[in-house]
């Protein structure tokens, strides 16, 4: 055997352990981030600070002190890259001494890929749901890798959007088109899911039940839901993929008006649409419904038995006879008021936001995405503000469904999206900002933990934003810690391919067993009895504290000069901080004793199981 | 109009007793109290409920509603059963003997035709709501009908697999899911501690440890996570000897045997030993019933399952008197066409389905409604003769379990939802 055989190994191993041995010791000078930070964000950020110092004395209360750096450090890996800071990383923070290191390394963890990977999943949630969908015909890994993309290139939101619902083409190489291709269940396309989602997503509005009836609360009726779902009524599959239909089939010669006076199909009638390849059946009827203007032509599909539905629907315009499909034009059959309603595209309000031309669903993005449209920018900021603290900035109400911004109530309460909204539209519509804004903001900033604070004083607090909420950590955001926090070095794109699919695998199956809290995710939620057992008795926790020389415990314990050592790198690499006090003195008599192997398990143990680990704070 | 946070505060017994066991480093396994629900028995017992879930959507012509030798009968037969002029399909020989203590709907009307929304309806009684997570009836009556001495879940799923069959809480919150169990009477996952009790005395101090100092300065707050609450529950449960009720080893072998070798036969077993212990609400699932081909031998296949398990759960009841405070229903998400494709199998059906339901004080041996297929092909808008919705179905089962389905509960959306919309069916409720 050649020496090199043997040296090679022992030289990588020995390389291996020095880096880590590097991470895991004393505070050393590792690369710091670089990246830019916009140069007008102080002023947007002391417009926001001021909002809240007049608000905070208007309501009466005394924020929370400010956190310390490393637990805004944190909450902003949590909510930018769902896992916690590693160990690697802390000590580069804590080397760091730049008086704006904060906001220094929110702008590169922006740029890092885990951010925009993270976030697209976060944001793919709202835009596509968390169905499976139709197997084939929609691809989530590809939409998510899309949003992913533009999310890294930091493309203008509002183009992000309009892409989404105007996206045409293949669901594999286009990734937006999935927005669309969701939206298809049992092989059928449902474009009333789509304007529910759009006004949802897009415009934080919940028009839903709209959709059967006239909204109880709010002043959306029927005929405004049924007027948007009319744009995306064309969505047709080919083998080109989505594309929008034309909006009529063929035309009549004017001498067919004759043939439109009674319910009867006539035989001239049928043979002018066999002429255009449409085969009508015997039994088809004809329903006038505005005399001389507008008619549908009702007809059977497959067996006799079914009962005759609109198909077609005719129309005059501008003395021509139009005939449309009911895949070009929407013909809604309400059944439940024994109806048939040709709609035509229309939205609710502003419809001189509506793009000149194009088609309806290119008409309809420019509209959603029209720069006075306050709602789309309202939305959006409710809803990273949300993805950032866990709970919406308009508190009590879900994340998509925002009051008018002209209704006066909440004017005054809500001004703040206003705010931000304005200056997100003002800065390209750009992501990255509005997160570093929202990051360098005094509420993101304010600790936790306010001394004697009762239970109706932490109400207030919290109302207010005068303290940082406990907001439970997300499945995956629980596992990604976990694993991240049973390993010193970063994981991320440049780790090992290994690591990279062992946390994957893992993710999928903890977060199965876990339970997803699905579209809803933003609603306050408590722990389970299952997730607890899992945590506290689950393979994946105790293989993660297995004392191995790979994983973070072995390392600790193997590497760490002292029992003080290996405690504050224990605490570091879970909670991110070091051990008060009293944990120092009821811990460091279990450490540096011979079993100090089982010792910095059961610590760890301990670590996971606290509601620190599993509560953003 | 009922505060649901309020329900969620309120402490649970024994609770106080083992934060300070824990502060003391006190052993988790305090005595066993033998509170178990099965020292009473007949009407007096706190009321459970047992839902036989049949995933798939079951024929309801080869099960409760036969047509033999019609245009869209099938090959399947029909045998008598106990009650007088009731037929049910041949495949259910051993059902044929409990019938007298169980009614049949036939007339079960819906319209949601596929798996996922049709589960979501038939489960909590309200139609799929983007905007809300209705909780499934389990989930409600488990919630209603809190049993603070139980420690283990009061909300259980046997045999169940992943997905939208697990009956949710809701906006009862998740801790009103029900308890997986993958394999019922086989081991149960993630229920022993990885260290011995030495260790796990020491793991339990330190995490108390690392707690007090996270509390300081957020008391309130670290309280409304529940954290530690649900940290303690797990802890309860695990330590419990009630969990010998998911156990089905001291069962003798002709009992065992008796419900069939199988994840549901075996559910049916653990269900009954967990009606025995208390919980409120237990689901067992039966997958496979999506026959869109080969229906009839399809149903061939399940009915050796269902058969003598369901059979031998009711002989069970009654013999150990559950069955008065035991509610029974058999139920999947919609039922099957009259049509026999062309694959031999059938589609989906929930225009006029059926379902099997007893015990608990409701009256047994009744016929509600009647399908005439051949007239619904026909005509789908013609319902069956008596139909019952399913909200009616659970106005029904909440009456006799004593919780008032009116009661409106106000949901995290701001929106106060009524626990059930149905109106009780009377004659169900009548003495007989």
């Amino acid at each position: 055997m050649k020496p090199a055989h043997i040296i090679t190994p022992l030289l990588v191993a020995m390389g291996v352990g020095a880096l880590s041995a590097m991470a895991v010791r004393n505070p050393i000078l590792l690369d710091v981030p670089a990246a830019s930070i916009p140069s007008d964000l102080e002023t947007t950020v002391a417009g926001v600070n001021d909002w809240f110092a007049e608000r905070w004395t208007l309501d009466g209360v005394e924020p929370a002190g400010m956190a310390d750096d490393l637990t805004i450090l944190r909450r902003l890996s949590l909510s930018l890259h769902g896992t916690i800071p590693s160990l690697e990383e802390i000590r580069r923070f804590e080397a760091d001494d730049r008086p704006d290191r904060l906001e220094q390394w929110t702008a590169a963890m922006l740029d890092d890929p885990r951010f925009a990977d993270y976030f697209a999943e976060r944001l793919a949630r709202a835009f596509v749901g968390v169905g499976q969908g139709q197997f084939i015909i929609f691809r989530r890994d590809r939409f998510n890798a899309w949003l992913g993309r533009q999310l890294k290139d930091d493309v203008p939101y509002d183009e992000i959007v309009r892409a989404m619902i105007t996206g045409q083409g293949i669901w594999t190489s286009k990734g937006e088109v999935n927005f669309v291709t969701a939206a298809i269940a049992n092989d059928e396309f449902d474009p009333n899911k789509l304007t529910a989602r759009t006004v949802r997503a897009f415009l934080g509005q919940r028009m839903d039940c709209a959709q059967c009836h006239d909204h109880p609360f709010d002043d959306w009726t029927q005929a405004q839901f049924e007027g948007l779902t009319a744009h995306y009524v064309p969505v047709g599959r080919s083998l080109v993929g989505v594309e929008d239909a034309d909006r009529f089939a063929f035309t009549l010669p004017a001498e067919f008006l004759e043939d439109l006076k009674g319910t009867d199909v006539s035989d001239r009638l049928r043979g002018e649409f066999r002429e255009n390849d449409y085969s009508i059946r015997a039994r088809a009827e004809l329903m006038p419904l505005v005399d001389g203007e507008l008619w549908v032509l009702l007809d059977g599909d497959e067996s006799d038995e079914e009962e005759l539905q609109p198909q077609y629907a005719i129309h005059l315009d501008n003395g021509e006879l139009k005939v449309s499909t009911r895949q070009q034009v929407y013909i809604v059959d309400d059944t439940r008021y024994d109806e048939v309603r040709v709609v035509p595209p229309a939205v609710p309000f502003h419809p001189e936001w509506l793009g000149e031309e194009g088609t309806p669903r290119q008409r309809l993005a420019e509209w959603v995405t029209h720069p006075e449209n306050r709602r789309f920018e309202r939305a959006i900021v409710n809803r990273v503000w949300g993805l950032m603290f866990g709970r919406p900035f308009a508190l009590d109400r879900p994340v998509d469904d925002l009051p008018d911004p002209d209704d006066p109530v909440t004017a005054e309460s809500l001004a703040l999206l206003d705010m931000l909204g304005e200056d997100f539209r003002q800065h390209d519509y750009s992501i990255k900002r509005l997160v570093q804004v929202i990051a360098a903001s005094r509420p993101f900033r304010l600790a936790s933990d306010v001394q004697s604070a009762g239970e109706a004083e932490l109400e207030d607090l919290e109302r207010s934003w005068a303290v940082f909420p406990l907001v439970r950590l997300r499945p995956e955001q629980v596992i990604g810690a976990m694993l991240q926090a049973a390993s010193v070095k970063t994981i991320d794109r440049n780790s090992h391919l290994f690591v990279r699919f062992l946390r994957f695998a893992r993710e999928q199956g903890f977060v199965d067993e876990f339970g997803d809290p699905g579209e809803n995710e933003l609603s306050d939620r408590v722990g389970t009895i299952p997730q607890a057992l899992l945590r506290m008795n689950g393979q994946l926790a105790s293989e993660l504290t297995e004392p191995n020389p790979f994983g973070s415990v072995g390392r600790i314990s193997a590497l760490a000069s002292s029992p003080e050592a290996t405690l504050d790198a224990c605490y570091l690499v879970c909670l991110t901080r070091r051990p008060t006090e009293p944990e120092r003195e009821h811990f460091l008599p279990q450490l540096g004793t011979q079993r100090e192997g089982q010792a910095v398990q059961d610590l760890f143990w301990a670590l996971f199981n606290s509601p620190e680990f599993s509560w953003n704070h | 109009m009922t505060d649901m946070h309020n329900a969620l505060k309120r402490p649970v017994s024994r609770r106080d007793v083992l934060r300070l066991a824990a502060g003391l480093g006190v052993s988790f396994s305090l005595p066993a109290l033998d509170l178990r629900a099965a020292a009473q028995r007949g009407s007096e017992r706190p009321r459970s409920v047992i839902i036989l879930w049949m995933a798939g959507g079951p024929s309801q012509l080869e099960t409760w509603d036969p047509h033999p030798g019609t245009k869209y009968g099938g090959p399947t037969k029909a045998i008598d059963t106990t009650v007088p002029g009731l037929q049910i399909a041949d495949l259910f020989p051993r059902m044929a003997e409990q019938m007298h203590h169980l009614s049949v709907i036939r007339s079960l009307v819906s319209k949601e035709g596929d798996h996922e929304r049709g589960t979501y309806f038939v489960q909590t009684g309200y139609r799929p709501d983007p905007t809300v997570v209705h909780p499934a009836m389990g989930a409600v009556l488990a919630n209603r009908l809190q049993d603070p001495e139980l420690e283990i879940p009061q909300h259980v799923s046997l045999a169940s697999g992943d997905g939208f069959v697990v009956p949710r809480g809701g906006y009862l919150g998740d801790q009103w899911d029900a308890f997986r169990i993958f394999d019922p009477g086989r081991n149960i996952r993630n229920m022993q501690p990885r260290v011995g009790e030495k260790r796990q005395q020491r793991r339990l101090q330190n995490l108390d440890v690392v707690t007090s100092a996270f509390r300081r300065g957020r008391a309130r707050a670290v309280e409304q996570t529940l954290h530690e609450d649900v940290v303690e529950r797990a802890l309860l449960m695990m330590s419990s000897e009630q969990l010998k009720a998911f156990q089905i080893d001291e069962e003798p072998q002709e009992i065992v045997e008796g419900y069939g070798d199988s994840r549901f036969g075996r559910g049916c077993l653990v269900a009954r030993r967990l009606v025995e212990q208390g919980v409120r609400s237990i689901q067992v699932v039966l997958q496979g019933f999506d026959t869109h081909a080969n229906n009839f031998d399809g149903h061939r296949t399940q009915a050796e399952i269902l058969d003598p398990a369901f059979a031998a759960l009711m002989q069970d009841l009654v013999e150990r008197d559950l069955l008065d405070s035991t509610v029974v229903l058999c139920v999947g998400e919609f039922g099957r066409t009259p049509q026999i494709n062309p694959l031999d199998g059938r589609d989906h059906w929930p225009l006029g389905f059926s379902c099997v339901l007893g015990g608990g004080g409701l009256r047994s041996g009744l016929v509600i409604g009647e399908t005439s297929p051949e007239d619904q092909v026909r005509d789908r808008t013609l319902k069956p003769a008596d139909p019952v919705e399913i909200p009616d179905l659970y106005a029904t089962i909440l009456a006799r379990m004593g919780v008032d389905g009116d009661e409106e509960i106000n949901t995290p959306i701001g929106r106060p939802i009524a626990i059930c919309e149905g109106t009780p069916i009377a004659s169900l409720l009548e003495e007989a």
